[in-house]
């Protein structure tokens, strides 16, 4: 497949943009003005910008714990995700969120979410929509080589395709799940021997690679909208920083060598140094990309910082349709 | 005595359990190589082996559901759930198995398991990473539900749920793993050292299940609270130069009705707390007991603290938490009522 420019150069774009809002969320988190957890995608970045390039504002997104580089791939703002995961009135969910729970139905994202593998069954259900609606549209788990031991995972890809439904399973195999290797959990070094147990087809990409994402991607798409039902991606990546945070505990579950050998395979770089030796772009043009970004980011931070909190009576706001009298404390 | 966190004495619990008898294994996400994520089992695989001590895949129903098979054929299996917010898979078989399986089998076997789990908010863990779920617990019938507040009570109740023949939901509050949070979330962290409770016995001990401990004996009140609350009623009750007799009730199921009792009726006022939100939350199931048990010595309505009714909020986290002040708030308008 051919890829034009303008596919290469946004999915080169949203790569640079997960990069810049985890890098400037690291920092923050660092410097204590981010509260709670974080669970940062660097390293990752391709899985997100190949997928969420073949897929419309329309199609749908369910994400996971480590969801901030889902949302940015599908569209989402640098100022209400900074003010977000600030726990700000000016976020996507007004601070009631958070890092782990952000979502924006306006780009279809459904949810960043604190639990493993809760995410599959809801894509699941966004696909039934989309079939009974018969909109053409598809929906698309992304969750973690962890989360497909757990049952959520087997229900949804099991009622996904008995219903046959559009939906595409991306799994983002890093090979931990939070600090356990997969070796220690599971007897399979491939998460997609699993596919066929439910009857649909698998297929292993690299994940550090966008152009054979988003190709995988375009295929399984086609599928689903042909009515064939879901398919199964699995994207061997890695994330360059721990399971949440930057330094994590200081604990060593990994190697340093390993880390390394990892960060070699940087998915934007190795990406640029690509584009470059094709002769579809250059240097400079890379790097006034990363330096709009930069700026952008800059103002996303300072915005978010300059957000109002929320009004301490919205902790009794969206509880209900409308808050039953006599429900407080 | 050693002082330790609370952390330390929940591992000291699992090494003294562990040494003592060969049938008490341990597993669960992250708790063999890794030690777990709050390290309370770090060392134990090093020490007894990945066999006792292992790594399970992120599967909560099968987590406790293999804990049942193990505990049914004689093993003592205590288990841990990473954060109590992702139990619910697992609910099923805590609720229709564990819980279950002594009385549908008449007695046959049984599932002496415990099952672990940090409980809690006060560390922005935001919706999925800081409920207090003790009520959908203790609910049910065949559980106990224990609920620790130091290190000394958390090592000798932790040896004797795993030493108990049903089983038993062992809630841990993380805030405090690591000293008597009070709810002054602004001020520095206390440490256990510095704390009578972080002193714990060595070796073996094990403290009664159903048994409640007078944290602070007092004539004007009496507050029934677990796990964090009971530091913060602590705390309000000397900020506000109250004399209330603060009651820690270590376990909900089963639970001390005669340490309420005498207490309640020697103040004749009764203040409930916890962190959970209030709509039937065991604050619910502890007024109707001092109301059964205790009206006619009542001289004021039972008051609850929770809290609000409400997820587990990111932003404003502090404006759930029943903190010192909503606290000493309710005993200053229990003693003027």
């Amino acid at each position: 497949m051919e890829l034009s420019t303008d596919v290469l150069t946004d999915m080169h774009r949203r790569m640079v943009r997960i990069r810049l809002f985890e890098e400037a969320a690291g920092k923050l988190a660092e410097a204590a003005k981010l509260p709670g957890f974080l669970h940062l995608y660097v390293g990752q970045e391709a899985v997100a910008s190949g997928v969420c390039t073949a897929l419309t504002d329309q199609d749908q997104i369910t994400s996971t714990h480590r969801g901030h580089g889902h949302l940015v791939a599908k569209g989402g703002e640098f100022k209400p995700m900074m003010a977000e995961l600030m726990g700000k009135a000016t976020g996507y969910n007004k601070g009631k969120g958070g890092s782990m729970h952000i979502s924006n139905l306006d780009v279809g994202m459904l949810g960043a979410n604190g639990i493993v593998g809760a995410g599959a069954p809801i894509a699941v259900g966004a696909g039934f929509g989309n079939k009974l609606k018969g909109n053409g549209n598809v929906a698309a788990a992304f969750f973690g080589d962890g989360s497909t031991n757990i049952g959520a995972f087997h229900e949804a890809a099991n009622m996904a395709c008995a219903l046959k439904l559009p939906v595409l399973f991306i799994c983002e195999n890093n090979e931990y799940g939070e600090f356990t290797a997969r070796d220690k959990t599971m007897a399979i070094t491939d998460i997609v021997d699993r596919a066929a147990g439910y009857g649909m087809p698998g297929v292993i990409v690299d994940g550090m690679d966008v152009v054979a994402i988003h190709e995988a991607t375009i295929e399984a798409k086609n599928r689903a909208v042909r009515g064939e039902g879901p398919s199964l991606i699995e994207a061997k990546t890695y994330r360059f920083y721990n399971h949440h945070g930057v330094q994590n505990l200081g604990l060593k579950y990994r190697t340093d060598d390993e880390v390394a050998e990892w960060k070699q395979r940087d998915p934007i770089f190795t990406f640029e140094d690509r584009m470059i030796d094709a002769g579809t772009a250059t240097r400079d043009d890379f790097d006034g990309v990363w330096a709009e970004l930069r700026a952008d980011i800059d103002e996303a931070i300072q915005f978010a910082e300059d957000s109002p909190v929320p009004d301490v009576d919205q902790l009794l706001v969206d509880v209900y349709t409308e808050m039953p009298a006599g429900a407080t404390s | 005595m050693t002082a330790m966190t609370m952390i330390e004495a929940i591992r000291d619990a699992h090494m003294v359990a562990m040494e003592s008898d060969d049938r008490v294994v341990v597993f669960g996400e992250d708790v063999g190589y890794f030690g777990g994520v709050f390290r309370c089992t770090q060392g134990l695989q090093e020490r007894f082996g990945d066999h006792r001590c292992f790594d399970s895949p992120i599967s909560e129903a099968g987590i406790v559901g293999a804990a049942v098979g193990m505990a049914a054929y004689g093993l003592r299996p205590c288990v841990e759930i990473q954060f109590a917010d992702y139990v619910y898979p697992a609910y099923d078989q805590i609720v229709s198995e564990a819980a279950r399986v002594r009385h549908r089998s008449a007695g046959d076997f049984s599932a002496p398991i415990v099952v672990r789990m940090p409980t809690g908010g006060g560390i922005f863990g935001g919706q999925t990473h800081s409920q207090s779920p003790e009520a959908l617990f203790t609910h049910v019938s065949g559980l106990k539900t224990v609920v620790v507040s130091n290190p000394h009570d958390a090592k000798g109740l932790l040896i004797a749920a795993i030493e108990d023949d049903d089983p038993v939901v062992f809630l841990e509050p993380k805030r405090v793993y690591n000293g008597p949070f009070d709810g002054h979330h602004d001020r520095p962290i206390v440490p256990w050292s510095k704390h009578p409770l972080g002193d714990v016995p060595d070796g073996h001990y094990s403290i009664e299940i159903g048994k409640a401990r007078v944290h602070r004996e007092g004539s004007d009140l009496t507050v029934l609270a677990y796990g964090t609350l009971v530091h913060v009623a602590q705390a309000a009750a000397e900020e506000q130069g109250i004399d209330a007799e603060v009651i820690d009730l270590r376990t909900l199921v089963p639970l001390d009705v005669d340490a309420i009792v005498e207490s309640v009726e020697k103040t004749g006022r009764c203040l409930v707390v916890h962190e959970a939100t209030l709509t039937s939350g065991f604050g619910a199931e502890l007024c109707a007991v001092v109301q059964e048990r205790c009206l006619f010595h009542l001289e004021a309505p039972i008051r609850r603290v929770c809290g609000w009714d409400t997820p587990y909020p990111h932003a404003h986290e502090w404006s759930y938490f029943p903190g010192p002040d909503r606290v000493g708030r309710a005993m200053r308008e229990l003693l003027s009522t």
